[in-house]
């Protein structure tokens, strides 16, 4: 669509698109001012935050912690998830129609509700270890990525291709390696980067999961800033900020940016 | 026989995840808020009976109301603007709005403690323009918590609009208007009802997301400005009543539930195209 635009429209929508960037340089600032509290405009120039980080070791071992949880638990959901989404797609009428909204629940039930949940009935009920239920919440978290972004992309693939190499003699699990998914890597790359990103930044479900001597970053930083005010946060955030900027290069070499707006 | 069965071998791992980590925990909690040894509705009554705990329901719903419509009506501006600029506006538009979208949430909430601050650049700017003698506490406030919550929605709003707005084929618009239609009548007869199922799937999005957040009413609400998401972690964590803390879950699952439930098939309803 396109007509003409209003002045007024077009001012609007850019401060609006100022007011959405500006906050995140505000951080850029406050982290390199020197002074002990959160401050913008930054007074004076310092780096000291930067390395504080580094020097409080809760920040390195929850920053692993979210690394190995984001990984683990977005291999493991991409894992199940997209043999389900091969299924819901390739053998759509012998399977039961509601199965696909049971893939469906981890989005519409609140994540807050399903992290206590979970340290009610499993961590503390069943007594299972700290890091594994983080791990599956996590994968939970996660897994209606891989099963609908990768069966968006299932739903355009002809499977008559698939047909055609099994006919001619192809194993059946040799023609998904070899047919299939070079068909749907797309959406398996951007199911990858949705799941990665949105374990990484979890607070709702990690809140409840975390226990002694594990936890996230996202809980650290929250922890971090009830007891301190000082740009030692901003600074971390920058480094997030960093990995985001590094994760969109990605997707706009693999994707391109605009499949964010489909 | 194995021909047969595979669709299911396919499923069942990541159905038997859902199955014992989501809907047996979650169904639970919920079953707990009715086994309770002073009746079945007694959490519900206590929760209820307590002003405390009703003005926090009544919080949630006023600021998520709110944080809604601020949303809609600035990401429907964004993203109307978004879907008429050129190719390479337009990306710059989309980088702007993806880049926070992906940064996290306590990142961005975060943003506004140091905007709201004492030493923030709001009070900066106040005390030298000479309009306050004093630094303002603008923190846990509602405003705080409204302002930095349409701050964190706006962008998943503009992505879903713009998606909407540029799928609107660009015939019916220049058929409008060649019919003598004026610019808001198009807006409000064409682009607006075309809109309009997107418009509602955004806004669920929009209430459900703020009705259950935490991060963000914790960090610019704190315990002045407590909402459903602080108060469950506040009667589990804090004071260790479990049964609190369930009827809260519960209260939140059937809100979220109810919501998307009823908006969504008015979303289908409203659909011109389907007609």
């Amino acid at each position: 669509m396109r007509t003409s635009l209003h002045p007024a429209l077009t001012i609007t929508a850019s401060l609006i698109f100022a007011i959405l960037v500006a906050p995140l340089f505000i951080i850029l600032g406050a982290a390199v001012s020197d002074t002990s509290y959160l401050t913008f405009p930054p007074q004076g120039f310092t780096l000291r935050w930067f390395t504080n980080i580094f020097e409080i070791s809760a920040f390195r071992t929850t920053a692993i912690t979210s690394l190995q949880i984001a990984m683990l638990g977005t291999a493991l959901a991409l894992l199940i998830g997209i043999p389900a989404a091969y299924a819901l797609n390739r053998f759509r009428i012998r399977l039961p129609s509601w199965l696909a909204n049971v893939f469906v629940l981890p989005i519409l039930v609140p994540e807050i509700v399903l992290g206590f949940s979970l340290l009610k009935s499993v961590t503390i009920s069943l007594g299972l270890p700290v890091f594994l239920v983080l791990l599956l919440g996590h994968a939970l978290l996660v897994l209606p990525y891989a099963v609908r972004v990768v069966g968006a992309s299932l739903a355009s693939f002809d499977f008559s291709i698939e047909e055609a190499a099994i006919s001619l003699g192809c194993p059946p699990l040799k023609t998904f390696f070899t047919v299939v998914l070079p068909n749907i890597s797309a959406g398996v790359i951007a199911a990858f980067i949705l799941a990665f990103i949105t374990s990484m930044n979890d607070v709702s479900v990690s809140l409840f999961l975390t226990g002694p001597g594990i936890s996230t970053l996202p809980i650290q930083i929250l922890a971090h800033m009830e007891q301190f005010f000082d740009p030692t946060i901003a600074s971390v955030s920058v480094l997030l900020m960093v990995l985001t900027v590094g994760v969109m290069a990605i997707v706009e070499a693999t994707l391109g940016l605009t499949f964010l707006t489909k | 026989m194995v021909k047969r069965l595979t669709p299911w071998i396919l499923v069942v791992p990541a159905s038997l995840l859902v199955l014992l980590l989501l809907i047996l925990p979650v169904g639970a909690t919920l079953l707990a808020t009715f086994a309770d040894a002073k009746g079945w509705a007694a959490p519900y009554l206590a929760f209820f009976n307590s002003g405390f705990r009703r003005t926090v329901l009544w919080r949630t719903v006023e600021v998520s109301l709110i944080t809604t419509v601020i949303s809609v009506v600035l990401g429907f501006i964004a993203a109307y603007v978004v879907a008429q600029m050129p190719g390479r506006l337009k990306s710059i538009m989309i980088i702007a709005a993806v880049f926070p979208l992906l940064t996290g949430v306590v990142v961005r909430s975060f943003a506004w403690l140091i905007l709201l601050g004492k030493n923030g650049i709001i009070n900066s700017a106040l005390l030298a323009l000479g309009v306050i003698a004093e630094p303002i506490s603008m923190l846990y406030t509602e405003g705080a918590v409204i302002a930095a919550m349409v701050y964190l929605f706006v962008p998943l709003m503009i992505l879903t609009l713009s998606g909407v707005l540029e799928g609107i084929p660009k015939d019916v618009l220049e058929a409008a208007s060649s019919l003598g239609a004026a610019p808001f009548a198009v807006f409000r007869q064409v682009i607006l009802p075309l809109a309009m199922p997107g418009l509602i799937v955004g806004a669920v999005l929009v209430f459900t997301g703020s009705f259950t957040s935490y991060a963000t009413p914790q960090l610019l609400g704190g315990e002045r400005q407590m909402m459903m998401g602080t108060l469950l972690y506040q009667r589990a964590m804090v004071t260790f009543d479990w049964t609190g803390a369930s009827t809260v879950a519960a209260i939140m699952v059937v809100v979220t539930i109810a919501i998307v439930l009823v908006m969504t098939r008015l979303a289908r309803r409203l659909n011109p195209l389907a007609a």
